[in-house]
């Protein structure tokens, strides 16, 4: 177990990061950090898929000089994945920006539970 | 009739067709081109239910020039045509149901983005529902929680925005789950269409392999989309994201956009994990439990609340926790049964929704239950069709909830194990059902002498009221003719593994 751990040290951060972001999106009262957790965790992902299709002493599927052997080089569809997933990260970064920014010019804060109280205060 | 196997990829080419260029027209003429594709939609999808079930096969629609374990790939079979059949008449309703509110809620320069929005959704709807490819599965999570976000907040104020960032807090921390729990399956199986995944999941177990691993990614993705489909104690954000939107946008949110997520679940236990191997797991046993907590939960919370629409979305929480408990079962006849809720409550849900606008509008749009003393009478349609859901919600025969109800029971008497607390919760949860229920129903045919608020006739609101009459009618079909669905259900399930 432990040298399994020290081997795969990249997937073990990747999960770790995993956790920080996932903690952060879920707990932090503020919206910002929020989106910062959101990210975190995502690149922990894109970590992990990463770290999972690199195989060391093989290179990218183009092939030049004429070696077609399948283990010279490695799969390219976990950086595909990636490609695909930093898109749909961007876009839910940026979504979520926009929802903080219309929320911060309305009630002046950033605070989700203080927006939350306000909320019920006017009670629409 | 071969023609008829490309319809599952055209009809959500058409959606996605239909969602760029309505972003350059004007409100009205989105409004007509999106309620023209959504009766297209409904038209193909009927004729790959009509071909599925005359052909008695599933067949598989490559995308692309690439074969099965590199290409792409979309899967029809009886219960995805059944599926999507029914979310295009459901959609198509609500929207109908909503039109009027729609032009008074939302500014009429951002109308047409309503239907950009309401097209996006339905693409990712059909393509969850149609595709064969684990990462196709995810990029359409995500733009049906992009899209479904879009629609809460197209209203715009503070309530709604607030509920928004919520529901897409809850959202991302269930996809990024799904994403991760995805890419493990992925690492350990090396495919991502869903055929090849089952082949190399049930390798892997033979041999007694990866044990842990394996678990850990089914539980992360069964996770992911109980949050995103909102079971029991990740419902936080659904009453004021269903409460204070339009009402089309609540109506389509509580019986689409949860069931899309949870008809994903579905095709992950029959079609990547394979049934008995997710059985093995025990989590089913945690679906059960929290389906039971959401069960009685969701209907005390519901009696609590004093607004008709956050009332009717805490229901909403007590049903999703109806589905997972026949999840739970582990068998056959409880996944049948969940089924079959998902149809009978998107019918019953987006009614009572659509039902609950009439009443409110003429209570001087106040929704709370002591303005709406007497709504009955003023708005007779309304009344009638709050009626008709509720009673089909409580489980009354004639409607579609007695079904579901029925089919409930039936699979848990088949499950020795846990009969006694599912026929236990349920009864409990049906009387809960009928207090809420029942008291909004006396309350809104209580006489009242004098009112100041006007009546609405049929001359008033003729969609509405045909919209109304077009729901009742759909309610009482699967209620009375219940047994062809529950047929196409068992074969569906039949065809998936």
């Amino acid at each position: 177990m432990g040298a399994n751990l020290f081997t795969n040290y990249g997937e073990a951060v990747a999960m770790i990061l995993f956790g920080i972001g996932f903690g952060n999106l879920l707990l932090q009262p503020n919206l910002i950090k929020k989106i910062i957790g959101l990210n975190i965790m995502d690149t922990a992902i894109y970590l992990f898929l990463a770290e999972k299709g690199y195989i060391a002493g093989r290179i990218a599927p183009i092939v030049t000089d004429g070696v077609q052997d399948m283990e010279a080089y490695i799969n390219p569809i976990p950086s595909g994945l990636v490609l695909t997933g930093i898109v749909v990260s961007v876009s839910v970064s940026a979504l979520m920006l926009s929802l903080t920014i219309r929320l911060y010019r309305r009630y002046h804060t950033l605070d989700l539970d203080e927006i939350s109280k306000r909320l019920k205060k006017e009670d629409l | 009739m071969e023609f008829v196997r490309n319809f599952p990829c055209i009809s959500i080419m058409l959606c996605l067709f239909a969602g760029i260029i309505s972003s350059g027209l004007r409100g009205r003429a989105a409004m007509w081109l999106n309620t023209a594709l959504l009766v297209i939609n409904t038209v193909l999808n009927a004729f790959t239910l009509v071909y599925t079930l005359a052909s008695g096969t599933s067949y598989v629609y490559v995308m692309g020039k690439f074969p099965a374990p590199w290409g792409n790939e979309i899967r029809a079979g009886v219960l995805e045509a059944l599926l999507a059949l029914f979310f295009c008449i459901i959609m198509l309703l609500s929207l109908l149901g909503g039109r009027h509110k729609l032009a008074e809620e939302v500014e009429e320069s951002k109308i047409y983005l309503y239907y950009v929005l309401t097209d996006l959704l339905l693409s990712s709807l059909l393509a969850l529902v149609y595709t064969n490819d684990m990462f196709t599965a995810y990029v359409f999570v995500e733009i049906n929680t992009i899209s479904a976000c879009g629609l809460i907040m197209i209203r715009q104020n503070g309530r709604t925005i607030e509920a928004a960032v919520r529901y897409m807090i809850m959202s991302l921390l269930g996809s990024g789950m799904l994403l991760l729990g995805l890419c493990m399956l992925y690492d350990l199986t090396g495919h991502l269409l869903m055929s090849n995944m089952k082949e190399s999941v049930a390798l892997i177990v033979a041999e007694g392999q990866y044990t842990l691993p394996l678990i850990v990614s089914i539980v992360l993705m069964s996770v992911g989309l109980c949050i995103k489909s909102a079971l029991f104690p990740f419902h936080a954000w659904l009453p004021d994201a269903y409460g204070y939107s339009t009402v089309s946008s609540a109506a389509i949110l509580s019986s689409l956009v949860s069931k899309g997520y949870i008809f994903l679940l579905i095709k992950i236990i029959y079609r990547v994990i394979g049934f008995d191997i997710y059985h093995d797991t025990r989590i089913i046993d945690v679906l059960f439990l929290f389906g039971l907590m959401g069960m009685i939960f969701g209907s005390t919370s519901a009696i609590k609340e004093t607004d008709i629409r956050r009332m009717i979305a805490f229901s909403s929480v007590a049903q999703i926790g109806y589905i997972y408990m026949g999840f739970g079962m582990g068998t056959q006849a409880g996944m049948t049964a969940s089924i079959f809720h998902i149809l009978s409550h998107a019918a019953t849900k987006s009614l009572l929704f659509i039902a609950a606008i009439g009443l409110t509008d003429v209570s001087g749009g106040s929704r709370k239950f002591i303005e709406l003393t007497g709504s009955g009478y003023r708005n007779k349609w309304a009344g009638v069709a709050f009626t008709v859901g509720s009673l089909s919600m409580v489980g009354v025969p004639l409607f579609s909830g007695f079904i579901s109800k029925l089919l409930f029971s039936q699979a848990a008497v088949l499950n020795h194990t846990k009969m006694l607390p599912a026929l236990i919760v349920l009864g409990i949860s049906t009387i809960l059902n009928a207090i809420y229920f029942m008291k909004t129903v006396i309350r809104i045919y209580t006489p009242v002498g004098d009112t100041a608020y006007p009546s609405m006739t049929f001359r008033d609101m003729p969609v509405y009221a045909a919209v109304l009459a077009a729901f009742i009618v759909l309610n009482i079909i699967l209620g009375i003719s219940s047994q062809p669905v529950v047929d196409m259900i068992q074969q569906g399930l039949a065809m998936f593994s």
